[in-house]
């Protein structure tokens, strides 16, 4: 029963698609075009919620940028000018991914400099440790009169302990 | 050596401090525009219903310095600048183009001017794709937004938001008053 139960939720959590927020009367009849338009969509930021792509957001103007994408597949442009096409308009902002070029090196470099950095005072510190560690023996490091105030110590407590 | 090693992590303050102290002044609603020094895009705009004129064209932001206004009835924002632009207007300064935007029946805006004073000298119909695209053309994020074109043609400043009178005074004025010398 239990088995069953749990089979037929597995079921629908994978029939359950994620929402989009693209309309039945936005969509191409054709879906060669429609899949693309979607691929597109899903890589164009929302201008006005930021956070969201064109293909999730409700917002009115992500509307008319998706079916302005549609419009311009329909017309006959490649994926690659359609995101031109956006790009021209509202800058490499609307790229969820921003392109690989020299504005955005930090962005692309600054995590694994960071990384190398880190690693390298990491590396720097445990070398320091070691060394000082072997470095310093202690019972190298006493002089002849601690070693004989330390005895002197020691024996008194055995002295103490003594009934 | 020793001592700075000792001082990296205040390093690494500093920088942080600083990125985030920048941070707090920028405002993540204003996005650089793309299209300031371009020319304005090609626009072809059927008339709000019930103004004689022809609408709005890439023409009749030629010749000299003007504002063009991307509002709505549906807008907020929109309402409370549109008195300043009636003063604008008033002055002569420039004239203000509209481009009304995404209105759900065509009929909205022109009821909207009636209503609330109509301080443009054109006004054209952008109802989104399929249409027309006007405001996308321009970048708008939102309305309203206020461009400022100078008589070549090209997209000189562009302000998000409502206006101000003091954004008037202080940028859009001075700025148009420049462009306008010859």
């Amino acid at each position: 029963m239990m088995r069953r139960a749990l089979a037929w939720l597995v079921v629908c959590l994978a029939l359950a698609a994620p929402a989009a927020a693209v309309q039945p009367d936005e969509m191409l009849d054709d879906p060669v075009l429609e899949k693309r338009a979607r691929d597109i969509s899903a890589n164009l930021r929302c201008v006005v919620c930021q956070n969201e792509s064109i293909d999730d957001s409700n917002a009115e103007l992500a509307r008319d940028m998706r079916v302005l994408v549609r419009q311009r597949l329909l017309a006959g442009d490649s994926d690659q000018q359609v995101i031109q096409f956006i790009v021209d308009r509202y800058g490499d902002f609307v790229l969820l991914k921003p392109p690989f070029k020299a504005m955005t090196y930090v962005l692309w470099f600054g995590p694994g400099v960071l990384a190398l950095i880190a690693l390298g005072i990491g590396v720097g510190y445990y070398r320091g440790r070691a060394r000082e560690g072997s470095a310093a023996s202690p019972a190298r490091d006493l002089s002849e009169d601690e070693r004989r105030r330390l005895e002197a110590l020691l024996a008194e407590e055995r002295e103490e302990k003594k009934p | 050596m020793k001592r700075l090693v000792y001082l990296a992590p205040m390093a690494v303050f500093v920088v942080v401090a600083l990125f985030f102290y920048r941070g707090l002044q920028l405002d993540p609603k204003k996005l650089p525009s793309v299209l300031i020094d371009r020319p304005v895009p090609e626009l072809d705009l059927p008339p709000v219903p019930g103004r004689d004129e022809e609408g709005l064209k890439r023409a009749h932001l030629l010749g000299e310095v003007t504002l063009v206004n991307i509002f709505g009835s549906w807008c907020v924002a929109c309402l409370a600048e549109h008195p300043l632009l009636l003063k604008i207007q008033e002055s002569g300064v420039a004239p203000v183009h509209g481009i009304d935007w995404n209105e759900k029946n065509p009929e909205d805006g022109a009821r909207w001017l009636k209503r609330n004073g109509d301080p443009y000298a054109r006004v054209g119909l952008d109802m989104g794709p399929p249409e027309s695209h006007a405001a996308i053309d321009f970048g708008v994020t939102g309305a309203p937004e206020t461009f400022v074109v100078d008589a070549e043609g090209r997209i000189r400043y562009k302000h998000i938001g409502p206006i101000t009178a003091e954004v008037w005074e202080q940028t859009l004025k001075p700025m148009i008053e420049e462009l306008s010398q010859p």
